[in-house]
């Protein structure tokens, strides 16, 4: 069972991964990472844009490596786009498997990628204007790990 | 019409998210992308877009050469700089 979502409205992680727990509650394992708009360092408001042809196909792509590289019963990755205030989630992702190292592994393994090799393009307001963020150098490296 | 979407920082260099071209020939190169952006969207769009770190789709469809341009009337075009990740 693969979950692959974008959503433009905010979520409740808790929710999500109760619905999932629920759905896998034969499987032996389940991992999660939740990410949150980071408070401080004068940052206001997190904003995502995305290209629709391209960003929700990459992440089903990237759920599919990962469930061929882990033995998985399910995998859950919903993302959020837009504007966002900080401690507001931005991602949500859960791995059920039969045992724990293949479920920590999935949830590492779509984080690395979401996190470099998707579609998302991010910019943060200060109190000066908007500014975009580039990529960093160990978001590359965290991906290379899985070469 | 060819439709161009210009993301992330791109689309502030072109002071809108998108643009949408008539296309005398029927077709748009390349060539005539940059020539497009420089006349008519920004003027250091056409520089900027041909960092080797922008990519370019052709409606949903990355290409692996920008010279292998070739859009059609109702076509998009995206102009991709690098992702920040999500």
């Amino acid at each position: 069972m693969r979950d692959v979502r974008l959503t433009e409205t905010g979520f409740s992680p808790a929710d999500e991964l109760g619905v999932f727990a629920r759905a896998h509650d034969a499987s032996g394992a389940i991992a999660s990472f939740t990410g949150q708009v980071r408070p401080g360092g004068g940052v206001l408001a997190l904003e995502l844009t995305h290209y629709a042809p391209l960003t929700l196909p990459g992440m089903e792509k990237i759920a599919q490596e990962a469930q061929n590289r882990f033995t998985l019963a399910g995998l859950l990755a919903l993302h959020r786009v837009g504007k966002m205030l900080p401690g507001e989630p931005i991602v949500v992702v859960a791995a059920a498997a039969a045992h724990r190292r293949d479920a920590i592994q999935a949830v590492d393994f779509m984080m690395d990628h979401l996190k470099s090799a998707a579609w998302f393009w991010k910019r943060e307001q200060r109190n000066d204007g908007w500014h975009w963020i580039s990529p960093r150098s160990v978001d590359h490296a965290d991906l290379a790990r899985w070469n | 019409m060819i439709k161009v979407v210009y993301l992330g920082q791109l689309a502030d260099m072109a002071g809108t998210a998108e643009s949408e071209f008539a296309a005398t020939s029927g077709a748009i190169d390349w060539a005539d992308l940059l020539a497009l952006l420089e006349n008519h969207v920004a003027p250091h769009l056409a520089e900027a877009v041909q960092a080797d770190t922008v990519k370019l789709a052709v409606n949903g469809r990355l290409l692996a050469d920008r010279a292998m341009l070739d859009a059609r009337d109702g076509d998009e075009i995206a102009l991709l700089p690098p992702v920040s990740g999500g």
